[in-house]
């Protein structure tokens, strides 16, 4: 068993190596910079492998574009801002149903914001971010060892359904260290891509555009989509239950939240407190349906979010009216300790007489 | 078990190294460990820290709301640290850089010379691994055998010279009490 301890930034881009990322466009930003770092040092080295360092954002999701219209699995990272500027990429990346990996290791906002982790950009990565009738899968991660593994997991999705996949974290995860294993060596061959441009040598020419000034082609390309998003929502949603068996009260969080969260859980138990909690891992495909079924025998819920409340919305939308929803949130990159989580969750449990 | 550790000093003064092999060693124990780096838009010279958590069970919280003990290798962070040590804490201080007493009666406190140590085994940079060596003995977290082996391997690939005056200065810190 080989274990590492390196920043969750270095685990992002030795995962991505391992599986199969053959080209990284990055520009610099904190706090998500170690993972340039770590592909400008292994993956330009690597043969057939292809790193640059780009002129800025925009260029880096461009190069994308077009390394992943050429079938090659690529990907890039920044934070907050740098992400705000991707956006016509990732829509663009999304009307011509292209694969690609987008880390988002988010800052405080808004505008250029603080270093500091947040969790802020959740509205943007779960409703598309960019103009148009898409959205993106989001992998939430919160800890090491899953960022290893939901990267992995990023790029076979990006390549099965051909969408652009978002890697939720935060300035914390990315510099947090935690023991990790990396289970996959990177594959020999990956599966070809045959919608993929190489040269029409041989063939009759292929194109792949987004734009048409037929509006009846563009709905049927927006169906089409929609049918996408629809098989996404049913296969691919993914959560995690803590303590939810005899809870009365649950907590959803994700990503880091979720790991302070289950702190003061844990200190809620110590004291006979019945608290549980759900994290979603994806946020896009929402675990709607978990929510519902927890809702027949659990009236309170409290939402816990490093922002002033946008992941809160999903949960009510799930909910629909039954069960009564709390909510506690440090913005601007403020990062709240166990102890604070647990002080309001444990009011709020004796406040609404669940101890009796 | 659940014990946190607060590493702090001037940047420079290998503070997050200290932090970086004692979550090492305990990785290489077999026990569950977060390193948390403070990231700030620091200077060099400026004020560092780290905080570690060392687990048998699945660490859920990296951050430390109040830690078991802390460590501090100068006066500004003594000042900033104090009172966010846990009633009946262990409060490691480098009293070769710190010449003021605590105003809280309810911690322990350990005083280290450790920057004196250092210069005193010829390099004051080691004066972490004093530290640290005093504080694996203070805690009995981890074994003294393994970090030293874990700090072999990590300095071993780039500054194999540099091996034997750590091992030094952890020695000289741990046959301290």
């Amino acid at each position: 068993m080989n274990k590492y301890l390196i920043s969750g930034n270095s685990v992002i881009a030795e995962a991505a190596i391992r599986a199969g990322c053959q080209c990284y466009f990055g520009y610099p930003i904190t706090p998500q910079n170690e993972l340039t770092e770590y592909m400008a040092l292994h993956l330009s080295r690597k043969e057939g492998c292809t790193f640059i360092q780009a002129e800025s954002e925009i260029s880096a999701i461009n190069m994308v574009y077009g390394a992943s219209i050429a079938g090659a699995r690529a990907m890039t990272s920044s934070s907050s801002p740098g992400i705000s500027l991707k956006q016509e990429g990732i829509s663009y990346l999304a009307a011509c149903e292209l694969p690609a990996v987008i880390v988002n290791m988010m800052r405080g906002g808004p505008g250029l914001g603080s270093i500091s982790a947040s969790q802020s950009d959740y509205f943007q990565a779960t409703r598309g971010g960019g103009h148009g009738d898409y959205r993106t899968i989001v992998l939430s991660p919160a800890s090491g060892q899953e960022l290893a593994d939901l990267t992995q997991r990023a790029f076979d999705l990006a390549d099965n359904y051909r969408t652009p996949v978002i890697i939720l974290g935060d300035g914390m995860l990315g510099q947090m260290m935690e023991p990790v294993e990396f289970h996959k060596e990177a594959p020999e061959n990956l599966s070809t891509k045959s919608w993929a441009l190489k040269g029409a040598k041989d063939r009759p020419s292929k194109i792949i555009k987004t734009f048409t000034s037929n509006p009846n082609e563009l709905e049927e390309i927006n169906w089409r989509l929609f049918r996408k998003y629809r098989l996404i929502e049913r296969e691919e949603v993914d959560y995690e239950t803590y303590m939810v068996e005899d809870a009365e009260l649950i907590v959803i969080a994700y990503g880091i939240a979720a790991r302070i969260a289950k702190g003061a859980i844990k200190k809620a138990r110590a004291h006979n407190l019945k608290v549980g909690m759900l994290r979603p891992i994806t946020l896009w495909p929402f675990p709607f349906k978990k929510i519902q079924e927890i809702s027949k025998r659990v009236q309170y819920f409290f939402v816990f979010e490093m922002n002033m409340g946008q992941m809160i919305e999903d949960v009510q939308l799930a909910l629909e009216g039954n069960g009564e929803i709390s909510f506690y949130g440090r913005p601007g990159g403020v990062i709240p300790t166990p102890s604070e989580v647990f002080r309001i969750l444990s009011r709020q449990y004796y406040q609404k007489g669940l101890n009796r | 078990m659940l014990i946190k550790t607060i590493f702090s000093g001037f940047g420079g003064q290998g503070v997050l190294s200290m932090g970086y092999n004692l979550s090492r060693a305990g990785m290489l124990e077999g026990k569950m460990t977060t390193y948390l780096p403070s990231y700030g838009a620091e200077v060099r010279g400026g004020t560092a820290n780290c905080t570690v958590a060392i687990s048998d069970e699945e660490i859920a919280s990296p951050v430390a709301s109040s830690p078991e003990f802390i460590i501090v290798m100068n006066q500004p962070s003594f000042i900033r640290f104090q009172n966010l040590l846990q009633s009946g804490g262990v409060f490691l201080v480098n009293s070769s850089l710190v010449n003021i007493e605590t105003t809280r009666g309810d911690i322990e406190v350990v005083e280290v010379p450790a920057t004196q140590l250092a210069e005193e085994l010829g390099n004051t940079k080691v004066a972490n691994m004093v530290m640290l060596g005093a504080f694996v003995k203070k805690s009995n977290l981890i074994s003294i055998k393994t970090l030293i082996e874990g700090i072999k391997e990590t300095l071993g690939k780039t500054k194999p010279a540099l091996v034997d005056i750590n091992k030094k200065a952890l020695n000289t810190g741990y046959n301290l009490f």
